[in-house]
């Protein structure tokens, strides 16, 4: 099918007030591995939506899929109304402003400054001037908790400053979505509390709706909307963290819990 | 064998003359090799294979034939096809594009070695793709191949006496003459033979300050 005969998304007027991404028969594979298998499913706008599962289980892809940083083999991304995939590149370029990315390994710019590395974005890509880009920056560094560091090379900041530093280059953007994409994974045990704790400031905050793949299991039901179980390219089980924490349906999901908690 | 001191003397004009010709082909031809390797290594990421297919068969041509051949090739072939350049203008191009198919694999090396992770926060911030290349990419590629294309540049030093085939009177080249008119050999070589030691030994500390300087 090719882009221009594609039907634009339906939008239902009792679910388009709310629903803010929407992934419909979504296929990804890696060579003969299908890491995600005709998947459904949607989030509604503010909600914090955290998925979990064993590692393999297309977590990560689903996050990366949203941020186009891979594309699907099969099925639509919407993202508020408009399609991500597949989409034109500039449509794309504009529905990806609504989304903003956390990285596992922080990814902050080493050949900037700590200030830069979170002003380039909103002056290049959103068209601020520098002052103002500038301004905000330092609020931003301010509400992380690292005002000091501005002039520092990202290299020379502790693993947990950077990714704090990262949290805040993404909010610089302002965007609606913001993806976690294991965020303490690669952090120091004594470190991972800090950005955890920014995380759920950020959460209970503002209405930020957020995408969560993590391993901190306190965390994901501290957040929490709705949890989303992964198995083998599949959700297999959601819904509230009480629910899947305290009394999950599937032998699957109770397993995989008792493995990690 | 006997040093004279005299004969060093007698030289010594001539070799300044050849000094400025040597110093002024390697920076010129430095500079052409650096932004022309830089087009190369970009031109080869181009998604098409009407770009990379060029650009890969003519680099890989230049790389794999001598610089002496490309010279005598770019002095008397291309005046029969109407352009006319001088020795030193044909020797500078000639030294220039040769080593821009060395600094092309440099550059090509340093862009990959940037983690895959900075492309992502590029797109994840929606940077354009320019924007992508100049300060998230380059930057940083450029930064580590400092050290290759220096060394480079100290190769380059050590070719251009090649030019003195196409008639360029560098160092080597005026020592040559001086040696022909006068009959004195051991001075005039010798002397060029220090001034190359001290040109590849002041290069060498130019880099390593310039080195410091770039590494964060």
């Amino acid at each position: 099918m090719s882009l221009e005969t594609l039907p634009e998304p339906e939008i239902d007027p009792e679910r388009s007030a709310t629903e803010l991404i929407r992934l419909e028969q979504v296929t990804k594979r890696f060579g003969d591995h299908t890491v995600l298998d005709r998947l459904d499913f949607s989030v509604d706008a503010g909600k914090h939506v955290t998925l979990i599962g064993p590692s393999g289980s297309g977590k990560t892809t689903i996050l990366r899929l949203l941020m186009t940083l891979a594309k699907p083999d099969e099925g639509t991304i919407t993202v508020a109304g408009q399609r991500l995939y597949p989409a034109p590149e500039k449509q794309v370029r504009e529905v990806r402003k609504k989304i903003g990315m956390v990285f596992q390994q922080f990814n902050l710019f080493p050949n900037m400054s700590v200030l830069r590395n979170i002003t380039e974005a909103p002056v290049t890509v959103l068209g601020l001037d520098r002052d103002e880009a500038e301004a905000r920056a330092r609020e931003l560094l301010d509400l992380v908790g690292l005002a000091d560091k501005c002039d520092a090379r990202p290299t020379r900041l502790s693993g947990g400053q950077q990714q704090r530093v990262a949290i805040a280059r993404a909010l610089a953007m302002r965007p609606q979505v913001l993806l976690l994409d294991e965020v303490t994974s690669a952090l120091d045990p004594e470190l991972v509390a800090g950005v955890l704790d920014l995380l759920r400031d950020i959460a209970r905050s503002t209405d930020i709706t957020m995408l969560c793949v993590t391993h901190e299991m306190n965390f994901a039901r501290d957040i929490s909307d709705q949890v989303l179980m992964f198995d083998s390219g599949r959700v297999i089980e959601s819904g509230t963290p009480e629910k899947i924490f305290s009394d999950p349906e599937k032998d699957r999901t109770r397993e995989f819990l008792g493995a990690v908690l | 064998m006997n040093w004279d001191w005299s004969a060093v003397a007698d030289f010594m004009p001539h070799f300044w003359d050849g000094l400025l010709v040597t110093l002024r082909v390697l920076v010129i031809g430095s500079l052409i090799s650096f932004v022309l390797g830089l087009v190369w290594a970009l031109l080869v990421r181009v998604p098409s294979r009407w770009v990379t297919w060029p650009v890969g068969a003519v680099t890989e041509f230049v790389r794999n034939t001598p610089l002496l051949v490309q010279l005598f090739f770019l002095f008397y072939v291309l005046p029969e096809w109407g352009l006319t350049l001088s020795a030193l203008t044909t020797g500078v191009i000639g030294i220039g594009l040769h080593y821009s198919t060395y600094t092309m694999q440099v550059y090509r090396a340093g862009i990959e070695a940037v983690p895959a992770g900075q492309w992502e926060a590029a797109t994840a911030l929606n940077l354009p793709l320019r924007r992508t290349w100049t300060a998230v990419i380059l930057p940083q590629a450029i930064r580590r191949v400092v050290p290759a294309l220096g060394n480079y540049v100290i190769s380059m030093l050590k070719d251009t006496p090649m030019l003195m085939a196409i008639t360029v009177l560098e160092m080597l080249g005026e020592a040559r003459l001086f040696s022909q008119e006068s009959f004195r050999f051991t001075e005039p070589l010798t002397v060029i033979g220090v001034a190359f030691i001290a040109l590849s030994y002041l290069a060498s500390l130019l880099l390593r300050a310039l080195e410091r300087r770039l590494v964060p």
